[in-house]
C-alpha cells in the first residue's frame, strides 16, 4: 500500500443526494410547505443512523421518501438492490414494490392491514412474499411474536382491537420476519415498556450483525445513544435558513 | 409480478354519449398479477372505462391489446365477436356494479357457478358441483343455499354469488365495479383477503373501480384517479393517497376521514 492511499469507502446501502421535497397544498390554496432540501446521507451495511430533530423537522418525511411512499421533487434516493442500484426518486411503481419486497423493510407508526386477518399471518406475510414456505414463515412469526412478548392467545386474532403497544410489536415483527437489507424505523419503541424496549434494542442489533443498513427515528434518548453509530440533526426548514 | 410484456396495453381510449364525455384518452399497461385501481367521484367516467376495457362497450377511439395466450397481443376490438366472446369466457371474469347484470336470474346458486366451469369445458358433474359448493363457501354463502335461486338472497349475497360465479373457472384477468359496496364491513374485509389471496399466489391481474380509498389501499398496487372522464393522477397507490399531487386527489383523499 502506498503511503497516501486512502482505504476504500464502504460500499452504501442507501445513499441519498441533494433530496428535495416540499408539499403543494392545492385545497389550501396552494400554499407550498418546504420540508427538505438538499439532503444528503449514506447509511453503510451494518450501520445504525438516527435522524434527530424537533417535531416537523421531516424525520418520518425523509423515511417516507426512502420507501417510495412520498414522491421527491428534487434529487436522488439510491438503494442497493440485489447487486444492482435503485433510484426510489425516479423508480416505476412496480420497480419500488419489488424493492419493498426484497430490500426495504419500514417500520412505520400505523398499522395497516386487511381487517380480520389473525396476527401470525400479518406477521408472516412478508416471509411468504419472499418465497419461504408456510412453514418456515409461520416458524419465523411466531419466533418474533414471542419475543416480543405478544400472548399466544392472540396470536390467531386480527390486530385491529390490539392495544397501540400490541400493534406496534406487530409492526416490529412485520419488519424483522425477514432479513431486510435496508431498514427504515420510524418511533419504533414510542409505545414500548422497558422489557420490550430492551427487545426492539437486541434485534436492531442482531440486524446489524448481519449486515443490515438501518436509518430510524428514535425519540427515547437511550435507545438512540445504544443503537445508533451516528445521530443526523435535521431542523424544520423555516429555522434552517 | 414482471413478466415480458404487459397483459393489457390501453391507448387512448375514449368513449362519448352524444355531447357527454364518458372516458376521455385513457392510457395505462396493466402487468400479470397486478391490481390496478380505479377511484373518482360519482359520474367521473369509472364504469364506462371498465366496459371498454372490458368488451362490453364500444370506444370510439383507442385500442385495448390484450396478452392471449396463443397469439400474443391482440387488439380486442380489432378480433372477431366469436373470438372475443370466447376470450371473455376462458380468461376473463367480470364482476358488474349492480349483481343482477352479472348473474343469470331465472337458475339456482349453484348453477350460476357450475355455468361458468362448463363454458371452460368442465363436464363432470359431481365436480362440479364440489367446486360451486367450495367457491360458495369461500364468498361465506351458507353450503344448504346452493339450490336456491338468487331471487331470494340478499343484495350483498348476490354480489357475493356474482364473485364467485367469476373467480371458479381461475380467470386471468377479472374487472370488477364496486365489488365490494353492498357489502357490509365484515363481509367486506373477508373478501378483500380472498382477493389478496388470488392475487398473491395464482398471479391474478385485477382492474377494480371503487369509491372506498381504504379498499383501494389494501388491494391495489396502483391508482388511477379519474375526474370528469379523464385520468388525472395515477401511480403506486401508498403514494397517490399520501402524498397527492393533484388538487382533486387532494380533495378526495382530504375528504375521507381515514384512507
Ligand atoms: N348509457 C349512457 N348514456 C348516456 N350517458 C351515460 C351513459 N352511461 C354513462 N353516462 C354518462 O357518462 C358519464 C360517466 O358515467 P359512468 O357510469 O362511467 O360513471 P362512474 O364513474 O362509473 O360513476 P358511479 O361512481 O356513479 O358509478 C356520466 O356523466 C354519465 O351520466
Ligand atoms: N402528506 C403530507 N402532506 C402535507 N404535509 C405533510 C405531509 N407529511 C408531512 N407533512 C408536513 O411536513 C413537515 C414534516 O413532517 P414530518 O416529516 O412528519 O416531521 P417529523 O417526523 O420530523 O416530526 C410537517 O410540517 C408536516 O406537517
Ligand atoms: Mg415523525
Ligand atoms: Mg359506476
Amino acid at each position: 500500500m502506498s503511503p497516501n492511499a486512502v482505504p476504500p469507502a464502504p460500499e452504501f446501502a442507501l445513499a441519498v443526494t441533494g433530496l428535495g421535497k416540499q408539499f403543494t397544498l392545492h385545497v389550501q390554496g396552494g400554499v407550498v410547505l418546504p420540508v427538505l432540501s438538499g439532503m444528503n446521507l449514506e447509511v453503510a451495511p451494518g450501520e445504525c443512523v438516527a435522524l434527530n430533530g424537533p417535531s416537523g423537522a421531516g424525520k418520518s418525511s425523509l423515511l417516507r421518501l426512502v420507501y417510495g411512499n412520498y414522491r421527491a421533487q428534487k434529487g436522488s434516493i439510491r438503494v442497493r438492490h440485489r447487486g444492482q442500484v435503485v433510484d426510489v426518486a425516479t423508480a416505476t411503481p412496480q420497480k419500488i414494490l419489488e424493492l419493498r419486497r426484497h430490500t426495504l423493510g419500514y417500520v412505520s407508526q400505523f398499522l395497516r392491514v386487511i381487517p380480520r386477518v389473525p396476527a401470525i399471518d400479518v406477521v408472516a406475510e412478508p416471509a411468504r412474499a419472499v418465497g419461504m414456505s408456510l412453514a418456515e414463515a409461520e416458524h419465523r412469526a411466531e419466533r418474533l411474536l414471542s419475543r416480543l412478548r405478544i400472548p399466544e392467545r392472540l396470536w390467531s386474532l386480527p390486530p385491529a382491537t390490539f392495544s397501540g403497544g400490541e400493534q406496534q410489536r406487530i409492526n416490529l415483527a412485520r419488519g424483522f420476519v425477514v432479513d431486510f437489507p435496508v431498514l427504515l424505523l420510524d418511533e419504533p419503541t414510542a409505545a414500548l415498556d422497558a422489557d420490550n424496549r430492551r427487545t426492539v434494542m437486541a434485534l436492531i442489533a442482531e440486524a446489524k450483525g448481519r449486515g443490515a443498513a438501518l436509518l430510524g427515528i428514535f425519540h427515547d434518548a437511550e435507545v438512540r445513544e445504544a443503537v445508533a453509530d451516528r445521530v443526523i440533526a435535521m431542523r424544520p426548514p423555516a429555522m434552517a435558513a | 409480478m414482471m413478466a415480458a410484456t404487459p397483459l393489457l396495453q390501453v391507448r387512448g381510449l375514449t368513449r362519448r354519449y352524444g355531447a357527454r364525455i364518458g372516458c376521455r384518452d385513457v392510457s395505462f399497461d396493466l402487468w400479470p398479477g397486478e391490481v390496478l385501481g380505479i377511484v373518482g367521484e360519482s359520474g367521473s367516467g369509472k364504469t364506462t372505462l371498465l366496459k371498454c376495457l372490458s368488451a362490453q362497450l364500444e370506444p370510439d377511439a383507442g385500442q385495448v391489446v390484450y396478452a392471449t395466450r396463443d397469439e400474443g397481443p391482440r387488439d380486442i376490438f380489432a378480433l372477431s365477436e366469436p373470438r372475443r366472446r370466447l376470450l371473455m369466457r376462458t380468461d376473463w371474469g367480470i364482476v358488474h356494479q349492480h349483481p343482477v347484470e352479472g348473474l343469470r336470474m331465472g337458475v339456482s346458486a349453484g348453477a350460476n357457478v357450475g355455468e361458468r366451469l362448463m363454458a371452460v369445458g368442465a363436464r363432470n358433474y359431481g365436480r362440479i358441483r364440489a367446486s360451486a359448493l367450495d367457491w360458495l363457501g369461500r364468498v361465506e354463502i351458507a353450503r344448504d343455499r346452493i339450490d336456491d335461486m338468487p331471487r331470494t338472497f340478499s343484495g350483498g349475497m348476490l354480489q357475493r354469488l356474482q364473485i364467485a360465479r367469476n373467480l371458479v373457472s381461475s380467470p386471468r384477468l377479472v374487472f370488477m365495479d364496486e365489488p365490494t359496496g353492498s357489502l357490509d364491513v365484515s363481509v367486506q374485509a373477508r373478501l378483500l383477503d380472498l382477493l389478496h389471496g388470488l392475487v398473491a399466489d395464482l398471479g391474478l391481474s385485477v382492474v377494480v373501480v371503487t369509491h372506498d380509498l381504504a379498499v383501494a389501499r389494501l388491494l391495489a398496487h396502483r391508482l388511477m384517479v379519474m375526474r370528469a372522464g379523464s385520468v388525472v393522477e395515477e401511480g403506486l397507490t401508498d403514494q397517490v393517497l399520501d402524498d397527492p399531487q393533484h388538487a382533486y386527489t387532494q380533495l378526495l383523499v382530504a375528504s375521507i376521514l381515514h384512507p
